[in-house]
């Protein structure tokens, strides 16, 4: 099951539809990278509305793609994490420490578009200091 | 006991397979959704596991009940290297895979019941149940 990726301006769209393999996550995060360095996008959104269940790999692929986006210029939101599927990842001990993750994809884009111009606005400010 | 749903484990595909066959028999156990979640959660952990370290194996589902409490079982089977050392194992962190560390005490901790059993060179078992909440 591919995940397909779509471009909005500066950001790409990941949008899980249905329960993934570790395969198809692994996939997943080599597609993003690779686009991300590809097109010069400044942000990823991805949706996990879709996700049954959110368990060590998944948990651990979705923290690889955050740092390995930002080490490439973009920021990473993490979108659509379902209550119960929060609930057991909690339970697992498991955390997406230092990945912003926010309710659905309208909040997701407005926190890259204050993220991106953040960075915007402090690269003058930084450069004259 | 009821039925038994055995699940052979030997692809990542089954462990979609494994976790969400979980889910329906636990909806037919009658589990929150929340706890639905759970229990997927944790056979998604413990499949994971049978095919990382014994690359091949099962997983049998089961309906249990004790009393009036209904609830459902999972055993994961394989026959692969055995844990040597299960107390570690059970830690939080450790892990021989460079992994999260986070599967088998995260299920334990997912679940009521939770049992290891393994041999060295002959594999391992993992009994695991889950209790509905009595209402
Ligand atoms: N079915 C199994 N067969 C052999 N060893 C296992 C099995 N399940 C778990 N282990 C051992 O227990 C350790 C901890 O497992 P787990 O908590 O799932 O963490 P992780 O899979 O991230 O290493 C594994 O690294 C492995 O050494
Ligand atoms: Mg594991």
């Amino acid at each position: 099951m591919e995940v397909p990726i779509l471009r909005q301006g500066q950001y790409l769209i990941a949008s899980i539809q249905s329960a993934l393999t570790d395969a198809d996550l692994s996939h997943l995060r080599e597609a993003l990278i690779a686009q991300v360095g590809r097109s010069r996008c400044r942000g990823v959104i991805v949706d996990v509305t879709a996700l049954d269940v959110m368990d060590s790999f998944a948990v651990r692929t979705l923290r690889d793609i955050a740092h390995m986006a930002r080490l490439r210029g973009a920021e990473t939101v993490i979108v659509g994490i379902q209550p119960d599927v929060a609930f057991a990842m909690v339970q697992l001990g498991l955390t997406l420490k230092g990945v912003a993750t926010v309710l659905d994809l309208e909040e997701g884009l407005a926190f890259l578009d204050s993220r991106t111009k953040a960075t915007l606005d402090t690269k003058p400010k930084r450069g004259r200091g | 006991m009821g039925e038994e749903l055995r699940l052979p484990i030997a692809a990542d595909v089954d462990v979609v397979e494994a976790r969400q066959q979980g889910r329906a028999l636990a909806a037919v156990a009658g589990f929150s959704s929340g706890e639905q979640t759970v229990i997927a959660a944790a056979i998604s952990e413990i499949a994971r596991n049978i095919l990382m370290y014994a690359k091949k194996g099962e997983i049998i589902l089961g309906l249990v009940q004790n009393g009036d409490r209904q609830g459902v079982s999972v055993v994961a089977i394989d026959q692969g290297p055995g844990i040597p050392d299960i107390d570690r194992a059970m830690q939080y962190g450790y892990s021989t895979s460079h992994g999260v560390g986070a599967g088998l005490p995260g299920a334990k901790r997912l679940m009521d019941e939770f049992e290891v059993d393994s041999v060295v060179g002959r594999g391992t078992t993992i009994t695991m149940k889950k209790w509905r909440r009595s209402i």
